[in-house]
């Protein structure tokens, strides 16, 4: 009997992008909700972003499955870290445990695109950018994901974040304020979803301060 | 990214034993499942057909079937696959149940049950070569989700697996709504099923339809749909295609 299929693969690409933007005491995180395989849109409702501890959320797009394990994966462990700490886990920690569980599969890896955010000891926004297989790097903002070729430089072109090469060292945060963080985001969003195919029918937006956790929802092309 | 089967054993990533044992492609398959919410619960719809590659092997293949009190199961792919599944199911059902605490596990703990033995196979390079669609009511609360043989998984108020991805789909984001009737619901899917039998080279005219509300679940005696074939263009299909012999 001939092969039907050519070759299984473990792996499939769900799409979707992931932005992040941090400001001096705020944090916004943001992705789509539409998951695709292939020119299949699978559903137009499915939430990239989890919140992993009280100041701090992850965005993810690429593999759903493994995302879905990835999550589970750093809940469990947050689960332990409160129970032998009493508190919650901060964001920078947090941004080391991902990369540590990223990089524990580097040769099968987790197919997940990451931006975590959040706040830091001093309140200050955060951004981390991450590859699948744990390098990891703080940013003022970030984008990731398959709509990250168009949304990144546009980012670029309007943040203009300080050199990293520059010494003393600058901060990385935005000089935004909240709202002009959240319409930056919206704006980046509806543009992305006019060229990529796997971005699109509603944006949720996460945005961390002092007051706690919001979210936000926009709608987007639905084709 | 690609993983091929290794023939020599001390490069292979599993061991040899393993090796030999693992699902390359299916053998006999059943093709789309369709499933939808309406009023009362779940409405599910998938034909009898087994193939055997392109041949037509199996015409009495129950797709759907119930599982514990609350939840429905509709597979499409690798028929043995889907009832070693069952059997994990009914495993799991009666350890539940030997509790006799009278909690019973809904469609919800069914459905996230199986979403983690497909991602566990595929991490094992091992599938289980199925699309699911788990369907059920407990307490008032409507479920409908779907896993895939590496473990995506989502939940939605209509879903449907393989060909019907392509083309049943687009007809229920069109027409389906929160309020379908029984009677509506019925319709939609069968609407569906016939697109599929016109397209879908593997469906047969044979099909169940399986409903699930809070009172229980019953599985249709399988039927045909009305076709009409005497479209101007199936008359003579090879007119207008003119071949040079």
């Amino acid at each position: 009997m001939p092969k039907e299929q050519a070759n299984w693969s473990p792996y499939d690409n769900n799409g979707g992008s992931c932005v992040a933007v941090a400001g001096a005491d705020y944090c916004v995180i943001a992705a789509d909700t539409r998951m695709s395989t292939g020119y299949n849109i699978l559903t137009r409702d499915y939430s990239k972003i989890c919140k992993l501890a009280d100041k701090c959320v992850m965005a993810s797009s690429g593999f759903q499955a493994d995302v879905k394990a990835l999550q589970k994966h750093l809940a469990a462990r947050h689960l332990i870290y409160q129970h032998q700490h009493n508190k919650q886990m901060s964001c920078p920690a947090m941004a080391q445990l991902l990369s540590n569980t990223l990089y524990y599969k580097r040769f099968f890896p987790y197919y997940s695109f990451n931006v975590l955010g959040g706040l830091d000891n001093e309140g200050k926004g955060c951004v981390f950018t991450y590859d699948a297989v744990g390098s990891y790097e703080k940013v003022g903002y970030s984008s990731q994901g398959s709509g990250s070729t168009l949304i990144m430089p546009f980012l670029d072109n309007q943040l203009k974040s300080p050199s990293p090469l520059l010494l003393p060292a600058q901060d990385a945060v935005t000089p935004l304020a909240e709202a002009e963080a959240i319409d930056l985001v919206k704006t980046v969003f509806a543009s992305a979803s006019e060229r990529d195919i796997y971005t699109g029918d509603k944006l949720e937006i996460v945005v961390i301060n002092a007051d706690g956790i919001r979210r936000e929802y926009m709608d987007l092309r639905k084709d | 990214m690609q993983f091929t089967a290794s023939k020599q054993p001390e490069n292979c990533l599993l061991g040899p034993e393993s090796d030999s044992q693992r699902t390359l492609y299916p053998y006999v398959t059943g093709t789309s499942v369709v499933a939808l919410k309406y009023k009362d619960g779940i409405l599910m719809a998938a034909d009898m057909g087994g193939s055997y590659g392109s041949t037509l092997r199996y015409k009495s293949v129950e797709r759907m079937k119930p599982i514990g009190k609350h939840s429905l199961l509709g597979a499409s792919g690798e028929i043995s696959d889907f009832q070693e599944i069952l059997k994990y199911l009914d495993e799991l059902i009666l350890y539940d149940n030997m509790w006799d605490d009278g909690n019973s596990l809904g469609p919800k703990e069914v459905h996230n049950y199986l979403t983690r033995v497909m991602y566990n196979r595929r991490n094992k390079f091992n599938p289980l070569w199925n699309s699911l669609v788990l369907g059920g009511v407990k307490k008032g609360e409507k479920y409908l989700g779907t896993v895939s043989m590496i473990g995506v998984n989502f939940e939605d108020n209509h879903v449907a697996t393989g060909f019907g991805n392509h083309l049943a789909r687009p007809i229920l984001r069109q027409e389906w709504h929160e309020n379908l009737s029984f009677e509506d619901g019925v319709k939609l899917l069968e609407k569906c099923m016939r697109v599929l039998l016109y397209r879908d080279r593997s469906a047969i005219n044979k099909l169940q339809i399986a409903k699930i509300t809070e009172e229980g679940m019953t599985i249709s005696q399988p039927y045909s749909l009305k076709t009409y074939w005497e479209f101007s263009a199936f008359e003579n299909p090879t007119q207008g295609a003119v071949g040079s012999w």
